[in-house]
Formats: structure tokens, C-alpha cells, sequence
């Protein structure tokens, strides 16, 4: 059976917008939540949001090339640009056959179409802008992302909601594992922070207000949380096939080696704890991994009352109900990036392992009964982590766990 | 400011073009102006002169030269222009070239 390592990591987050400055932020415990800058917040209720910093397009792409695209595409490609660097895969001809993108995304170019319709609707503008269809479209991360790096093999765009990236990641897994492809840049990419798009989520009555201190306002499995946090940026791995790798004497951050993917079937909004604990146990089976194998769970985590406890009980269902596992939310410090939280979140697990080292859950102030696990609030956590899980759930009921862990371990069922 | 001072203005701010460089004899191929470059052009012409070019017009055009020519007829006369490109149909479509040897500046 073939296998599939992590050769190449690419973010840009709130936290950071390279790999070392992310990890090392999140290990720190910084949250990069503040009031929203990139529109006028004066109308908002919800006024604060995980914003990626210091970003100038100009330092990546020139005017004629921004034209086209999203903030979402240009995410993707400076992400998938630092994972190939990273990665030192330079793929001949012959290989861009067989060389992939798969990006998840939960809304595409929205603030294209925000602001496109608000100049149709409110403006009376005449005609929508040319370039509004192809910098809207959600494919156009993974699109521009072929034609950069010259991609010919299967490129995909996939949109779950908050599981989108995870789940583009989890079927370029299988297009490795399965022989469809050798080496796919996988992940997800969102820029949410548009007007429209802002007061659609303030409507959901799920969004933390941060009360004055924006920074923590997210606050994952606290008793006092409040909601989630919207958060920008994508995330990007170099998914490759183990031989591959080798062959080229690449470095292997870890082996991605199980993929539960699970759909509740029951409500739009409101999760079940069955369908995610299904999802684990999945992806456990693919790893055939045993449960008390796993050492480190980066969790979906997005301190909204509802999930944090739902996605306890689901853990514990999985892994009993006082299992040697550290469970963190580093949403608490990136914010919920949507269709690219999952990548985001997929390094920050990938990286624990290669560094054994886990990230925090920031901004833990008070304990609650339901929630009851090892969260490592507040301070990163040295720990050899051989194996480790990261959950996203999304709303309508759909469930997309990673199995990531380090190459040479293979105990369990395996053994 | 003349319809060519316009059009060559539009074109150099659309396609982040150095001054001078797009002048009333350069043709698209030259400027490096592919079919979604072509769309974008007919856009900002449309907001500059507050028309609406139809998509037959706005297909045939590939050189700033013809878009001066077509534009002035077409605001001259809108429906004899369009009536006049409906007989001459077969050829007034795809003239805009997919990929131009120049690639995209």
C-alpha cells in the first residue's frame, strides 16, 4: 500500500504569516484576534476578528496579477508557494503529470461578490465587474495554484464549511494513497472579513463579542466562552507518496495515514457527538492505530457552547472518559479561518509532532464540567507525540478528521 | 480629450501598461491582451464612455486602432452599427486572439 508523508508546510494566519512565526506564536500563546481593520467596523456588532497582519499584495503579486484574484486566492498561492519552497520538490515535466492542488474553501471569493453586489444593488452600478465570475469561483485557489506551479494532475476545489480544507486534504490523501497522483499541494484558503459576510455570521448568534479585550475573546472549553472568532489565511501541505519523498531525500515532517470522514444526517446546525466520534474511529481504522496510541488531538475547538462540549463528550467516546491525550483548540489564538482552518490547524499538529511540542489552548480562564479533558490551557505542552488527530466539524452535520503521525511509528494493530 | 486619448488611456490603466507604450496602431496581440484582458477592456470602455457594447462588437475588436473606429461608429449610430455587424456575422466573432505569443504583462 502506498503512503503519504507531509514533505512541505505554507500559512499565513493571524498568528503568522510564515511557518516558524505561526508555530512560534502559537506555542507562546499569542492571539492574533483584534478589532476588524479591513472594513469600517463602526456598523458591526461583532467588531473583532483573527485579521491576517502586515500583508501587502504588492510583495507577491504584481497589480496586473492582483487583478484577478480574491484575497482567498492570493492566500492559497503564497501559502502553496512557502510549502513548495519548503519542500525543495522542483517536479519535472514528467512528474506535473502526476502533480496535484486540492484547496478547500467555504466561500470562496466572497468579498468579491460582496462588493460586486453592493455596487449592482446599492449603487446602481450598470454591470457586474468582468473579473467577478473568475476571482469568485471557489475552484480559483486550486486553479491558480496548477497554473503556478504547473499542477496537470487532478486539481480540486472542495467546499464542507468549516471541514472544507480538511476534508481537500483527506481526499488528496486517498488520490496519493490510491495511485491517482504522486505529490498534491493540499489545504484550504478563506477571506471572510467583508461586510456582508460579517453581518450573515453576527445573524447566527455564535460569534464571541471579546467585551473590550478582543484578543481573548475566543476561549475554547473555558466555562465562560462566548463563541467563535471568524479568522483569515490559508494553509497548504505538500501532500507526497513515501517512495517519492524518499527517492528525493526530501524531509518528512510526518506520515498522513488516516481520514474519517462522517455526515451527522440529523441537523444543520446543532452537531451529534455520534457522527464525529464516528469520523475518529475512522480514521484510527485506516491508521489501524489503537486509541491510547494517540497522544495529541488539535480539536475543532471553536468556543462556541455547543461544540466544545459535544466534541468532549465525542472524545471521550472514542478514547475514555480519562484518556493520556492533550486536546487544544489553537483557534483560540488563529480564529475560526473557515475553509482553511483545517490546513491551518493540520500544521500546527504536523509541527507538534516534528517538534514534540504542543501548542496551548489560549485564553483558558475558568473550567466547565462538560469539558472536562487535558486542554494544556494556557501553556504549550513538551511532549513526544508520535500520533495525533485534528478534528473539524462542520455545520451541516459533516465530520473530517486527520490521522497524522511520525513515519517510523507503527505500533498497535500494525505490529 | 479625444475617443483615442480615452481608449489608449483605459487600455495602459487596465493593463498596468507603461505610458506610451499602447499607442492608436498597437494591436492587442502586441500589448499582450488575451480574451479575459479583452472583457476587462470592454468593461472600463463601457464605464468610460457610459455605453454598452454588445458582446458582437466587443468579440471583434483586437486592436486599439479598431476600437477608436468601432466605438465612434457605434455611438455615432448604435443600430445601424449593430445591424451592419449582424450582416457581416460569420467573421465578427473570436477575433480576439486565445493566447498571444507576448503572454499576459
Amino acid at each position: 500500500m502506498r503512503r503519504v508523508v507531509v514533505t512541505g508546510l505554507g500559512v499565513i494566519s493571524a498568528v503568522g504569516n510564515t511557518v516558524d512565526d505561526f508555530f512560534r506564536g502559537l506555542v507562546a500563546g499569542e492571539s492574533g484576534i483584534g478589532y476588524i481593520t479591513l472594513i469600517d467596523n463602526s456598523n458591526l456588532t461583532v467588531k473583532i476578528a483573527a485579521e491576517v497582519k502586515h500583508y501587502d499584495p504588492n510583495q507577491h503579486f504584481p497589480p496586473k496579477r492582483q487583478d484577478y484574484l480574491d484575497r482567498f486566492a492570493q492566500f492559497a498561492i503564497v501559502a502553496a508557494t512557502q510549502a513548495l519552497k519548503d519542500s525543495g520538490f522542483s517536479p519535472s515535466e514528467e512528474e506535473k503529470l502526476r502533480f496535484g492542488a486540492s484547496v478547500g474553501t467555504g466561500m470562496g471569493g466572497a468579498e468579491t461578490l460582496d462588493i460586486g453586489f453592493k455596487q449592482l444593488y446599492r449603487d446602481n452600478a450598470q454591470r457586474m465587474h468582468p473579473f467577478t465570475i473568475p476571482k469568485l469561483m471557489h475552484n480559483a485557489a486550486a486553479s491558480h495554484i496548477s497554473m503556478e506551479f504547473g499542477c496537470k494532475g487532478p486539481s480540486l476545489s472542495i467546499t464542507t464549511a468549516c471541514s472544507s480544507a480538511a476534508n481537500a486534504i483527506g481526499e488528496a490523501f486517498r488520490l496519493i494513497k490510491y495511485g491517482q497522483a504522486d505529490s498534491i499541494l493540499a489545504g484550504g484558503a478563506e477571506a471572510p472579513i467583508s461586510y456582508g459576510m460579517l453581518r450573515a455570521w453576527e445573524a447566527m448568534r455564535v460569534m464571541a463579542l471579546g467585551n473590550g479585550n478582543p484578543k481573548r475573546a475566543c476561549r475554547p472549553f473555558s466555562r465562560d466562552r462566548e463563541g467563535l472568532v471568524l479568522g483569515e489565511g490559508a494553509g497548504i501541505l505538500l501532500l507526497e507518496e513515501y517512495e517519492h519523498a524518499k527517492a528525493r531525500g526530501a524531509r518528512i515532517y510526518a506520515e498522513l495515514c488516516g481520514y474519517g470522514m462522517t455526515s451527522d444526517a440529523d441537523h444543520l446546525t446543532h452537531p451529534t457527538s455520534e457522527g464525529p466520534a464516528r469520523a475518529m474511529r475512522l480514521a484510527l481504522e485506516e491508521a489501524k492505530l489503537n486509541p491510547e496510541e494517540i497522544d495529541y488531538i488539535n480539536a475543532h475547538g471553536t468556543a462556541t457552547l455547543t461544540n466544545d462540549s459535544n466534541e468532549t463528550r465525542a472524545i471521550k467516546a472514542v478514547f475514555g472518559n480519562k484518556p493520556n491525550i492533550v486536546v487544544t483548540s489553537t483557534k483560540s489564538m488563529h480564529g475560526h479561518a473557515m475553509g482553511a482552518t483545517g490546513a491551518i490547524e493540520l500544521i500546527a499538529t504536523v509541527l507538534a509532532i516534528h517538534r514534540s511540542l504542543i501548542p496551548p489552548t489560549a485564553n483558558y480562564t475558568v473550567p466547565d464540567p462538560e469539558c472536562d479533558l487535558d486542554y494544556s490551557p494556557n501553556q504549550a505542552r513538551e511532549r513526544v507525540v508520535n500520533a495525533a488527530l485534528s478534528n473539524s466539524f462542520a455545520f451541516g452535520g459533516l465530520n473530517a478528521v486527520l490521522l497524522v503521525k511520525k513515519t517510523e511509528f507503527a505500533a498497535g494493530r500494525a505490529s | 480629450m479625444t475617443v483615442d486619448e480615452r481608449v489608449i488611456n483605459v487600455i495602459t490603466r487596465e493593463q498596468h501598461l507603461e505610458a506610451g507604450k499602447c499607442t492608436i496602431s498597437s494591436t492587442f496581440e502586441e500589448l499582450g491582451i488575451d480574451s479575459l484582458d479583452g472583457v476587462n477592456i470592454m468593461f472600463a470602455l463601457e464605464e468610460e464612455f457610459n455605453i454598452s457594447i454588445p458582446d458582437s462588437i466587443a468579440r471583434q475588436m483586437k486592436s486599439v486602432g479598431q476600437v477608436v473606429e468601432d466605438l465612434t461608429r457605434y455611438m455615432e449610430n448604435p443600430q445601424a452599427f449593430k445591424a451592419q455587424l449582424v450582416s457581416n456575422s460569420p467573421v465578427a466573432v473570436e477575433a480576439i486572439p486565445e493566447k498571444p505569443a507576448g503572454g499576459i504583462q
